[in-house]
């Protein structure tokens, strides 16, 4: 049985994940905002086989509160050691390149808040000798573009960072594993147009409990987004630069 | 806007917008436009569409809420699937008490029609298990409604087609099963006169029971098919269920038509697995035969199809239904989809409910435009003189006419129903003068 601590805990994604551990019969820690969503996933988590499903409120932005957040969970879960990470807003990119401070604002929501808990999750698994940090990222962060690059630079720095982490507590025994999304059909991208490369929560929730239980550093998911980042990589920037993506 | 077809009949589908809700503490979209929860699509017309509008989408409250494995009381949102709660209470030994031909709908929708399952005789219809649900209303106002709570806002909502407003949560109570296992038989009847003994007859012993008929047969062989019974029993200690397959593509004309059907339809009645004197199904291929090929729906080609469903009061019902069944063979419009069964006598809950005393006669129509819709006119017509009516879950074409004849109490209904709701079927029925 894992002790698993989810952040964002209400995002779809998230959920769906969530669903797979529970049937695993692990142990779960909820954290999100919004108190009435939480308290409905956790009773629904326990009925799908949750050893346990406990909540926690709270804002992602406050980076000082993690601490206390890692404590309480590890009291109540009697340890901790597993964790995911889901939070984020897709920003608005229009109105974040017209403000440095809405630009700081979502860098904090979809990096800093990843990297303080990260960070603060890493040295406890480091000291305990084991534990597994799976964060979500996104293909977006493989490299910026002019239609979305403050979310993606911000998932950038979640990706860099987790590498490094990585890294750094591999031979410690704490496995992290960097989780890169394409399209997903979730709250965050109602106002898309769906098409073929477009997959469920629960596709991906299958593919990020396969990752956890096999160690695996980075997942791209659907598999088929690899190839594609490649490709997306390889472009030479004097080619990149005139495209309109 | 999109076309998408999002009702099962997959007929030309009007242009609307499919907003989704992620929680059952999402309000209502903000919008001008009219709106109608939206479930699984199971429904064959456009009961379940709102051509210019909203469709809410409710598949996003899909969480359990509470289950007593003693009481087998089972408490979700409304946008949970039947299979789903089989998934979860059959092996506690509990399994829902009124299940139509799919898993795939959810229990708003299977409210909002009321729907019913082999054993209507014997368990009456999903209204008859529901212990309550909430309602939210387009003023804000969440409802809390029960037979003794909001009791005519309750009978209104069951079988209410989504009119009265977004079901959110609901309490259901189950019937306690030994497994997942179904033991009965299949037999073949040569007429209708035989169907109507055998029902009789198996009604008294046998939770489920229907039949298949044959729908390419004529003359003296009118009427004739495959009678299956079966209750719930023990069986061996396997948690297997079968896989299932889907229909990869859309072929680019109906694979139904008169040859392949005939065909089918000898093959299937003289098949020798036709007739099982102990048989012993898992609940999947017994109740959910056509679960097992996701989207068959397809298989009608692009121009879709449409279902007709009636009931037939008993008296009659012998003759009302072989003359439909004569002029459908005739027609040779028909498909192999074509299922009879007897109704119990126990009175619907919902002020709409389609169940009621008689037998029930459903079979699917290739869309072939025209003479297929004049057909179905003339099965109308048949079931209209027979003071019967037709199921609004299948339907995409009956009259203003007939749906008053049908549902006399429709204005009554209409109180209920809330402002800012509103579907295609109903504007269609209701709004369009009476001819
Ligand atoms: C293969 C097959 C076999 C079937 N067999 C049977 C059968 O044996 N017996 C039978 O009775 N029916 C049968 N049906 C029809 C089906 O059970 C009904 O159409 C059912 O209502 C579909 O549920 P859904 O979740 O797909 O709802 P939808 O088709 O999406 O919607 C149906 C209605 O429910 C309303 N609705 C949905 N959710 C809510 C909500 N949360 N609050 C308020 N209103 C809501 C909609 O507005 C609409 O009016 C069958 C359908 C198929 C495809
Ligand atoms: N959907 C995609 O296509 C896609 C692709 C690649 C990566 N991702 C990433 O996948 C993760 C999950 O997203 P999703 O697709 O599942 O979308 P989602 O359902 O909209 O989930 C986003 C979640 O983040 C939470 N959140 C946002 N700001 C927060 C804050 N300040 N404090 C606490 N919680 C906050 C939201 O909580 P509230 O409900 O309280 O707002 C919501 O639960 C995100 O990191 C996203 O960037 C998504």
């Amino acid at each position: 049985m894992r002790r698993i601590l989810i952040m964002g805990a209400t995002s779809a994604i998230a959920e769906a994940t969530a669903r797979e551990f529970a049937a695993l019969g692990d142990a779960l820690f909820l954290v999100g905002r919004n108190p009435d969503r939480l308290t409905a996933i956790a009773d629904d988590l326990r009925l799908r086989g949750a050893a346990q499903a406990e909540t926690w409120v709270m804002d992602a932005r406050e980076l000082n509160a993690y601490p206390a957040l890692l404590d309480e969970a590890t009291q109540r879960l009697g340890g901790l050691d597993t964790a995911l990470i889901a939070h984020g807003t897709l920003t608005d990119q229009i109105a974040a390149q017209a403000s440095s401070e809405m630009m700081l604002a979502e860098f904090q929501t979809n990096a800093l808040s990843h990297m303080v808990l990260c960070t603060e999750l890493g040295n406890r698994f480091e000291a305990q000798g084991h534990g597994c940090i799976a964060v979500i990222s996104s293909v977006a962060g493989d490299r910026g573009r002019q239609s979305n690059y403050v979310y993606g630079s911000a998932k950038a720095a979640v990706t860099a960072f987790t590498s490094g982490l990585r890294q750094r507590l591999h031979p410690k025994g704490v496995h992290v594993l960097t989780i890169k999304p394409g399209f997903v059909d979730t709250p965050m991208t109602a106002a898309f147009k769906k098409g073929p490369l477009w997959a469920t929560p629960a596709t991906v929730a299958k593919a990020i409990v396969k990752a956890v239980q096999r160690g695996k550093p980075v997942l791209y998911t659907p598999w088929f987004w690899w190839p594609i980042m490649q490709i997306i990589k390889n472009v030479p920037e004097a080619i990149f630069r005139k495209l309109k993506l | 806007m999109s076309r998408q077809a999002f009702s099962w009949g997959r007929l030309p589908a009007p242009e609307q917008r499919l907003i989704k809700l992620a929680s059952r503490f999402d309000a209502l979209p903000t919008t001008t436009e009219s709106l109608l929860p939206y479930g699984l699509g199971r429904s064959y017309g456009d009961s379940c569409l709102n051509s210019g509008g909203v469709l809410v989408g409710t598949r996003g409250l899909d969480r359990y809420i509470a289950f007593d494995r003693d009481s087998g009381v089972i408490e979700v949102e409304a946008g949970v699937s039947l299979g789903e709660i089989i998934e979860l209470t059959l092996p506690q030994g509990w399994f829902p008490a009124a299940l139509p031909g799919t898993r795939f709908v959810t229990v708003g929708g299977a409210i909002a029609n009321d729907v019913h399952g082999k054993n209507h005789h014997r368990a009456g219809s999903f209204g008859h298990h529901l212990l309550g649900f909430e309602l939210l209303r387009s003023d804000g106002q969440a409802l809390h409604c029960s037979p003794t709570a909001n009791a005519e806002l309750f009978a209104a909502t069951i079988g209410g087609l989504g009119l009265t407003g977004l079901i959110r949560r609901a309490s259901l109570q189950l019937q306690r099963v030994p497994g997942p296992w179904i033991s009965g038989s299949s037999e073949r009847f040569g007429s209708l006169a035989e169907f109507f003994a055998l029902s009789a007859e198996a009604e008294t012993a046998s939770a489920y029971t229907v039949a298949w008929i044959d729908s390419s047969a004529t003359g003296a062989n009118t009427g004739r098919g495959i009678f299956i019974r079966g209750n719930h029993a023990e069986g061996p200690n396997s948690t297997a269920t079968p896989k299932g397959i889907r229909l990869p593509i859309t072929p680019p004309q109906s694979l139904i038509n008169p040859l392949t059907l005939a065909a089918f339809n000898a093959l299937y009645y003289w098949r020798p697995a036709a007739v099982a004197r102990d048989a012993l199904w898992h609940w999947q291929p017994f109740f959910h035969p056509l679960d097992a090929v996701q989207e068959w729906n397809r298989i009608y080609g692009p121009r879709g199809f449409y279902q007709y469903q009636c009931v037939v009061p008993m008296q009659d019902a012998e003759t009302v239904i072989g003359e439909m069944l004569q002029r459908i063979a005739e027609s040779r419009l028909g498909s192999f989809l074509v299922v009879l069964k007897t109704f119990g006598s126990m009175a619907a809950r919902g002020m709409m409910s389609f169940p009621r005393p008689g037998a029930t006669l459903a079979i699917d129509f290739p869309n072939r435009g025209a003479p297929t819709l004049a057909l179905l006119d003339a099965l109308d017509a048949l079931t209209m003189a027979a003071d019967g009516a037709v199921y609004p879950a299948k339907d995409a074409r009956m009259s203003p006419t007939a749906f008053r004849q049908y549902f006399p109490q429709w204005q009554a209904f209409a109180r209920h129903v809330d402002p800012r709701f509103s579907s295609s079927f109903w504007r269609r029925v209701t709004e369009t003068e009476v001819t």
